[in-house]
Formats: C-alpha cells, sequence, structure tokens
C-alpha cells in the first residue's frame, strides 16, 4: 500500500504546530496503525529527522496511551477499538489519513500527537477510590452479597482505560463519559456508597475545574469509546449529583 | 443547591427542566390552536380564555416568559463555555460517524427557533399586551364579535410569513428530535435510551411541528383559493 500521511507535527507544548505531509510506501495491510508509524519513524531517522511523538504502550488494547484523532475520529474508523489495534486493512491503497493528536484545552499538546492527560489523573484523586483499611484485617470483598445486574454494570463501568477519546470526539470537549464510569464503577456496589455523596460532588466539580466543556448528549462518546461505555454512565452521575445535592 | 447550579451537571438539569415546561407549553399552544382549523367559536372562546384567564396571564405567563428566556441565554452560555473547552479545531473531524446532525446543530436550530419567536411575538404576542394592558381592552371583541380568529387568519394572507412559519416549526422539528430525549437523560433517566421514550420523543416532535405546519398552510391555503 501506498500512503500518504498528513500528520501533526509540533516541537513543544509552546511551538504552535502544523499539519506535515509524509509519503510512505510498502505498506502491509496486516501492520497495525503504530507498527505503520514505527516504519515511518525508522525512515524519519534513517535520514536523520526528528521522528514524530507518540503515545503507545501495551499494544493490545488495556492501556489506552495510543491516543490518536485518524481521519476525523478517534482510534480512527473501526468501533471498539484503540489505536494500536486498528489496523492498515481498514484502509485503503493511495489514502490519505489525518492523523491528529486530541483536541481539547484540558488536554494541552505536549509534543507532536502527545497530549497532557493528567487532568484524568486529578478527577481520579478527587474522588475515583473508596478509603478501605488494608491492615490485614479486611473483609473478603466476595463475602458481600452483589445482584448480578449491579455486579455485571459496576465491571462494565470499570473497563473505562482513561484513553480520553470521550473528550476528544465530544464537540464540547466534555469528560462526562470518563467520570460518568468512574463514579458508576462505585455507586453500584455497596463498597462505594459510604463515600459516593462527596466523590460525586469532587469529581465533578474537579472535572469543571480543568476546563472540560458541558455535555449536550450527542452521544458521540459512547460511539468511539473503544470500551463501550454506554451513556447510562452519565445519566447515572447525573442522578448521583441530584442524590448528593438534596442530601 | 447554589453550587449545584453552578456545576456543568447543574447547568444541564436546568436546561433540561426548562425544556420540559417549554415542550409541555407546545402541547398546549398546539391544543388551542389546531380548534381554528375546526372551529372559528371554539378557537374564539379558548383564546379568549387564555388571553384573559388571570391564572394563565399573571402565573403561567411569567414562568413562560422566563423559561425561553433562560433556555436561550443558557444555550450561548453554554455553547461559549464549550466553544472554550474545545481549544484547537481538528483540520479533519467526522462528526456524522458518530452523532446526529440535530445533536451538533441545536445552537443554529435554537438559533432559527429564536428568531421565529421575535416575528411571533411581533405578530401576536406584543399588539396582544398593546391592545389589553396598554389600550385596556378586555373585551376580546371587535365590531361586535371576537378578534381572535380574524387576526389569525390575517397574519396567514402572506406567502412569505406562512413560509418563515413553516421552515421555523421544520427546524423547531429537528431541535426537538435531539433535545426531547436528551432532557430526559439529563435528568439521569436511563430509561431514555430505551425505545419506548424514544420513540415518544419521535412522535412528539414530528406531531407538535406537523400540527402547527397544518394550521399556518391550512390558513394560507384557504385564503389562496378562495
Amino acid at each position: 500500500m501506498k500512503l500518504t500521511l498528513k500528520i501533526w507535527r509540533q516541537k513543544s507544548a509552546n511551538d504552535k504546530g502544523k499539519i506535515v505531509d509524509y509519503k510512505l510506501d510498502d505498506v502491509s495491510p496486516d501492520m497495525s496503525f503504530l507498527e505503520m508509524l514505527d516504519v515511518l519513524n525508522q525512515e524519519l531517522i534513517d535520514k536523520d529527522e526528528e521522528p514524530i511523538a507518540f503515545d503507545h504502550d501495551c499494544r493490545e488494547g488495556i492501556c489506552g496511551m495510543c491516543s490518536m484523532y485518524i481521519n476525523g475520529r478517534a482510534h480512527g474508523p473501526d468501533r471498539s477499538i484503540t489505536v494500536c489495534q486498528l489496523h492498515m486493512r481498514s484502509f485503503s491503497d493511495g489514502d490519505t489519513i489525518y492523523i491528529e493528536p486530541w483536541r481539547a484545552s484540558a488536554f494541552p499538546v505536549i509534543k507532536d500527537l502527545i497530549v497532557d492527560r493528567t487532568a484524568f489523573d486529578r478527577i481520579q484523586q478527587a474522588g475515583g477510590f473508596i478509603s478501605v483499611n488494608t491492615s490485614g484485617n479486611t473483609q473478603d470483598a466476595n463475602s458481600i452479597p452483589i445482584s448480578k445486574y449491579a455486579a455485571d454494570d459496576a465491571m462494565d463501568a470499570a473497563t473505562c482505560i482513561g484513553c480520553g477519546a470521550c473528550v476528544a470526539t465530544c464537540k464540547n470537549s466534555s469528560a462526562m463519559l470518563f467520570v460518568g464510569a468512574k463514579v458508576s464503577q462505585y455507586a453500584l456496589l455497596p463498597q462505594g456508597q459510604i463515600e459516593a455523596a462527596e466523590r460525586v460532588q469532587n469529581m465533578v466539580s474537579q472535572m469543571d475545574l480543568e476546563g472540560f466543556g458541558n455535555c449536550t448528549n450527542t452521544g458521540a462518546c459512547e460511539v468511539e469509546c473503544p470500551k463501550g461505555i454506554s451513556l447510562d454512565n452519565i445519566a447515572r452521575m447525573n442522578r448521583e449529583l441530584m442524590k448528593a445535592t438534596v442530601k | 443547591m447554589g453550587g449545584f447550579f453552578k456545576s456543568s451537571i447543574g447547568r444541564k438539569v436546568a436546561m433540561a427542566l426548562s425544556a420540559f415546561f417549554l415542550m409541555f407549553f407546545l402541547i398546549i399552544h398546539l391544543a388551542v390552536n389546531i380548534t381554528s382549523v375546526f372551529s372559528e367559536a371554539s378557537f374564539n372562546e379558548l383564546a379568549h380564555f387564555m388571553g384573559t384567564n388571570p391564572l394563565v396571564q399573571f402565573a403561567l405567563q411569567p414562568v413562560l416568559i422566563f423559561g425561553v428566556v433562560f433556555h436561550f441565554v443558557m444555550g450561548f452560555i453554554l455553547e461559549i463555555k464549550n466553544k472554550k473547552a474545545n481549544g484547537v479545531n481538528y483540520a479533519k473531524n467526522n462528526g456524522a460517524a458518530n452523532s446526529t446532525w440535530m445533536s451538533r446543530n441545536m445552537i443554529y436550530s435554537g438559533l432559527a427557533i429564536l428568531a421565529f419567536i421575535v416575528l411571533h411575538f411581533i405578530d401576536f404576542w406584543i399588539p396582544e399586551l398593546n391592545t389589553k394592558y396598554v389600550v385596556g381592552d378586555m373585551s376580546g371583541m371587535h365590531l361586535g364579535e371576537f378578534r381572535y380568529y380574524q387576526e389569525l387568519v390575517e397574519k396567514f394572507h402572506s406567502h412569505i410569513r406562512t413560509i418563515a412559519y413553516v421552515l421555523a416549526f421544520i427546524l423547531l422539528g429537528l431541535h426537538l428530535a435531539h433535545g426531547f430525549t436528551s432532557a430526559f437523560q439529563s435528568m439521569g433517566v436511563t430509561a431514555g435510551r430505551k425505545k419506548t421514550l424514544q420513540n415518544i420523543g419521535k412522535g412528539y416532535s414530528i406531531i407538535i411541528p406537523l400540527g402547527f405546519i397544518i394550521i399556518a398552510l391550512y390558513h394560507h391555503l384557504k385564503y389562496v383559493l378562495s
């Protein structure tokens, strides 16, 4: 396959940045998208040029690092995948592919395709946990009966890998799918009930503080989420916050 | 509680609450107006009741005005905040791949509806207020008969006004097509995802604007063909 790549290059957070065109011949359809970028980077290194900086880690769709906006969509054209799970067979010979970093004021570009997603960490630190005494006398979690439905929904919410595709794809750069998932994961389980009210209030106010936008229920996040996190989690977060407010 | 409505979620809840009131108002407005197609006398009676009943005039009407103003002012505020949260635009963005046109363009359908409301107020509401509260004529009569039906019919003599009304109602339909289920989702109704509510939303966003369109076209065609 021959490809034309239009890739966002930006030297540093303060650099203005621009789209740069690259030509790549001999791309195998069996390559993953990241392997294709590895090949391009090797060519750039051989030519003594600066390779393209991009986030990646596990390359098996679980770490949430590979954050790229490919041809106008978070993680590219296929559904329920991260970029490392996207293969070049999803493209055709002669294609032009746009590769851009996540765009949101709360996710500033660090370099090229790498953005600063520590805003998610700070939201998580604001309440995405349960306080458990781990001194050795902790109760076995399996000894607390939990309905199958609640357990399944909590597990579905917990599959969020915090990649930020929801924010990247949202026309409002809202982080509500991420925060909704993190709130729901605990709200559905008895262990999460004790701190439920403070958790949702603290996480939502941290989310607002970080400069994420306001959700308008377009549902784009749910479609682009590599883990298929449902909008129901946002509805649940809304309920939890209303409940916490009237309490 | 004050903190709640300053939060992003509080604002969307406030948006949804005002939307519920406006959607309820649309049902009442259509129910009254549709009678003009069937019976001049019923329309006149209902219009006179709505226009002179103190509860409607001094309790519901102020709430309605507040609801309308709040809904669009908050809509603008949210749009500005969201643009700011967006930062740099993508060189290539494929919004159609994951969301409906209606959901991505609520601000534009909203602006069109706002422009329509201005026209509608100039057409009906301001003259009505003038007659009732400035001139002080609460009788609702003109030349010995109720004036409401006649005033309505005359407005739809104009081609341009009729077209403007029909276009505005189509945009209202598009606004409601996203807005109905969106309001429920904002209020935390997970069932908003389920078929029933989505179907009610579809029905509502078609029937309400279509009803208004039928009224406008009926009176226009009746005049043109007579």
